[in-house]
C-alpha cells in the first residue's frame, strides 16, 4: 500500500533495543513547557502528551535524528545521546 | 584489536563512516598511514539517510576508475523536473538530456541507497588498508595540553590514540561540540527530512517516468506540498523502487505545529504525485536532519590535532531546488585526508600545520562554492520562495489554461491578480527579485 498509517511506517524500520535508554525525558519538567514541540516534530511519534501536562516518552523506536533535542524548550528536561554501538535503528534501504 | 591507553597509536582516527569519513580513510590509507575508521552503526550506512542523488561521480572517478561498474548504484539521472504545486495543480520545468555529460560515463548523477552505497564505499577504504571498527560510539576526544590526541569510545577499551582526529560524524556532530569547535545549532538552521522507499516494479518505473534501461529521474517539488512549513519534497527513481520524502525547516515545523509524517502522506496524495506512486508498497520509512545554513553554520574547521568534515562541518549545499551533501562530504573528507597526510609527513599536528585544510578546501571548490551561495539558504527558507510564488505560478496557470467562455485575461493582469490572491505585496516582489539575483546571479 502507498498510503500508510504511522504505525505501518514504523513497522518497516528495524530496531535493536538496548536496555539503557539513550534519551531520557523528565516528564515533570515538561509540565511547565507550554509548546511541547517534541510531540510535533518527532518523526517516529515517540512523545505522547498526557492530560496532567507531563509527557510520556519511549526510546525504543527512535531514529536518532536529534530533532527533539533541538526543539526542547525546557532546560534539563531532555538528555540526549546515541545508543550504544550497534544498537538502535538499522536502515537497510534508505 | 586492543586499544588501551599505551598500546596502539594510529596516525589518523576518523569518526563516522559516511561519505566524508570513508573518503578521508581512503586517501590516508592509500598514502600508507595507519588509519582507524570508527562507525557507530552495525555497518556503515546503517544510520544514514539521503534522498538520494549522488552528484560526485567525477570526484569518485578520480579515486576509483569506473567506480559505478562495481558500486551499488541505482540509476544514472538523465531527467529532472522542478515542479511547482498548488493544492490542486502542478506546473513543471522538465529537463531531459541525451548529451554526453548525462548519458555517458562518468555520468552527472546517480540515484543511490545509502545503507548499500556507504557499505561499499567503506569497503574501498578497507581495501586500501584502513581498519574499520563498527558498532562503536565515540563519546569524546582525548586532550593533552590543549592538543587532541585521540578519542574516547563507549567500549571496555575506553581510549584510542591517534595523531590526527577527523570528525566526520554528521549533522549532529557531538564531537565538534565536545572539542569546542562548534556552537549549539538553531532550529532555523536545520531541516528534518522524512522519507519512504516504495517498492515498484522496474517496468512500471520505466513507463511512468519515460525512462529506458538504467536511466533515472529526479523530481523536486516546491509550493503547496509543505503547507506553511518552509521546505520542499523530492521523488527519485531507483532500480525497482522510488525514494520520496518531504523536508521541513525545524523551526517552521514547530511554528506551524505540523507533524512531518502528515506532510509525507499529504504529498503522496497530491494529484500530481498519486499516479506516480500508485500500486507501490512501502519498504522503509526513515528520518534524518540536514544542516541547511551553509556558510553561516561552519564550525572552527581545524584545531590542534583535529579537523571537521562533511555535514559535521555544515558542508551541505541547499540552494533551494535540491541538496548537494554527499559530494561535498566526499570533497571535504578528501581535503581533510590530504591535510592529515601532509601533517603526518611533517610529524607536525598543530593548528598551524592543519590550517592547510583551508587551502585544500578552496582548491577542491568547497569553500568557494559555499561562499558563492552563502545568501541562498536564508532566502530559500524565506516563506515566499518556497510557499507563495510556486503556488502563485500554479494557480495562475490554472486560470490561464481554463476556457469557460469568460473574458480572456492577458498575462500581466492575471499574474498580478494571483499575486494579490496569495497575499504577496508588490514591494516584496521587488525585494525578492533582488534577493534572487544576489543569491544566484553574482
Ligand atoms: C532526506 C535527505 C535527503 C538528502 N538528499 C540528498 C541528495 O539527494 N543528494 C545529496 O548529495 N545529499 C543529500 N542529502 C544530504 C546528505 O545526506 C549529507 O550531506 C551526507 O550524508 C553527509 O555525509 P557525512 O559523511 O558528512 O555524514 P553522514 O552521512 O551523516 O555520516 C556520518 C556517519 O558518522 C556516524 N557517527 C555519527 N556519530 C558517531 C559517533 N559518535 N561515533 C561513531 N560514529 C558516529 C554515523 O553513524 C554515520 O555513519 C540528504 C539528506 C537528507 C536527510
Ligand atoms: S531523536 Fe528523532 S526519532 Fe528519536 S525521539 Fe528524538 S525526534 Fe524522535
Ligand atoms: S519540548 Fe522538552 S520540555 Fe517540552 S514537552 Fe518536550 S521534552 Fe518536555
Amino acid at each position: 500500500m502507498v498510503m500508510t498509517t504511522h504505525e505501518e511506517k514504523m513497522r518497516t524500520a528495524r530496531f535493536r533495543v538496548d536496555d539503557t535508554p539513550h534519551i531520557v525525558v523528565d516528564g515533570e519538567k515538561c509540565r511547565s513547557c507550554a509548546v511541547k514541540s517534541c510531540i510535533t516534530v518527532c518523526p517516529a511519534g515517540l512523545f505522547v502528551g498526557l492530560d496532567d501536562g507531563t509527557v510520556l516518552f519511549n526510546y525504543e523506536n527512535c531514529f536518532e535524528c536529534g530533532a527533539c533535542f533541538y526543539v526542547c524548550a525546557e532546560e534539563g528536561a531532555l538528555s540526549w545521546s546515541y545508543p550504544k554501538g550497534g544498537f538502535g535503528v538499522t536502515f537497510r534501504e534508505s | 584489536m586492543t586499544a588501551s591507553k599505551d598500546s596502539e597509536n594510529f596516525d589518523v582516527i576518523i569518526v563516522g563512516a559516511g561519505p566524508a569519513g570513508s573518503a578521508a580513510a581512503l586517501v590516508t590509507a592509500r598514502a600508507g598511514l595507519k588509519v582507524l575508521l570508527i562507525e557507530r552503526g552495525e555497518y556503515p550506512g546503517a544510520k544514514n539517510v539521503s534522498g538520494a542523488v549522488f552528484y560526485g561521480s567525477a570526484i569518485l572517478e578520480k579515486l576509483i576508475p569506473n567506480w559505478w561498474e562495481d558500486a551499488p548504484v541505482e540509476r544514472h539521472v538523465t531527467r529532472r523536473d522542478l515542479v511547482l504545486l498548488s493544492p490542486t495543480t502542478s506546473i513543471s520545468l522538465d529537463f531531459r538530456s541525451s548529451s554526453a555529460g548525462y548519458v555517458e560515463p562518468p555520468y552527472n548523477g546517480f540515484t543511490i541507497l545509502r545503507p548499500k552505497f556507504d557499505r561499499w564505499f567503506a569497503e574501498q577504504a578497507e581495501a586500501a588498508g584502513a581498519f574499520l571498527l563498527c558498532s562503536t560510539v565515540v563519546d569524546d576526544v582525548i586532550r593533552e595540553d590543549g592538543q587532541v590526541v585521540g578519542v574516547k569510545v563507549r567500549r571496555d577499551e575506553g581510549e584510542i590514540r591517534g595523531d590526527v582526529v577527523i570528525a566526520c560524524d554528521g549533522v549532529n556532530s557531538w564531537l565538534a561540540r565536545k572539542a569546542g569547535m562548534q556552537r549549539d545549532l538553531h532550529t532555523h538552521e536545520l531541516s528534518l527530512g522524512v522519507k519512504e522507499v516504495i517498492g515498484l516494479d522496474e517496468a512500471a518505473i520505466r513507463e511512468r517516468f519515460q525512462l529506458s534501461g538504467d536511466e533515472g529521474m529526479a523530481l523536486e517539488y516546491v509550493g503547496a506540498v509543505t503547507g506553511n512549513v518552509h521546505g520542499g519534497a523530492f521523488l527519485y527513481t531507483n532500480k525497482n523502487s522510488l525514494s520520496l520524502g518531504v523536508l521541513g525547516q525545524l523551526s517552521s515545523l514547530v511554528e506551524q505545529k505540523t507533524r512531518p509524517y502528515d506532510l509525507l502522506e499529504g504529498f503522496k496524495s497530491h494529484p500530481a504525485i498519486a499516479p506516480l506512486v500508485r500500486g507501490g508498497t512501502l519498504r522503509e520509512y526513515s528520518a534524518h536532519l540536514i544542516p541547511e545554513a551553509g556558510w553561516y553554520m561552519f564550525p572552527q574547521l581545524f584545531s590542534d590535532g583535529m579537523l571537521v568534515a562533511g555535514d559535521a562541518a555544515g558542508f551541505c549545499l541547499a540552494t533551494g531546488l535540491y541538496i548537494e551533501g554527499i559530494n561535498y562530504a566526499m570533497q571535504s573528507g578528501l581535503a581533510a585526508g590530504q591535510t592529515a597526510v601532509e601533517a603526518c609527513k611533517r610529524r607536525e599536528y598543530s593548528r598551524y600545520t592543519l590550517s592547510l585544510y583551508m587551502d585544500v578546501l578552496r582548491e577542491r571548490h568547497v569553500l568557494t562554492d559555499f561562499r558563492a551561495y552563502r545568501h541562498a539558504p536564508k532566502f530559500v527558507n524565506g516563506e515566499r520562495l518556497q510557499n507563495v510564488y510556486p503556488e502563485m505560478a500554479a494557480r495562475a496557470s490554472e486560470s490561464l489554461f481554463r476556457v469557460d467562455g469568460s473574458r480572456k485575461q492577458k498575462l500581466l493582469p492575471l499574474y498580478w491578480r494571483t499575486l494579490r490572491q496569495v497575499g504577496a505585496k508588490p514591494h516584496h516582489v521587488v525585494q525578492d527579485l533582488f534577493q534572487v539575483a544576489r543569491a544566484y546571479l553574482w
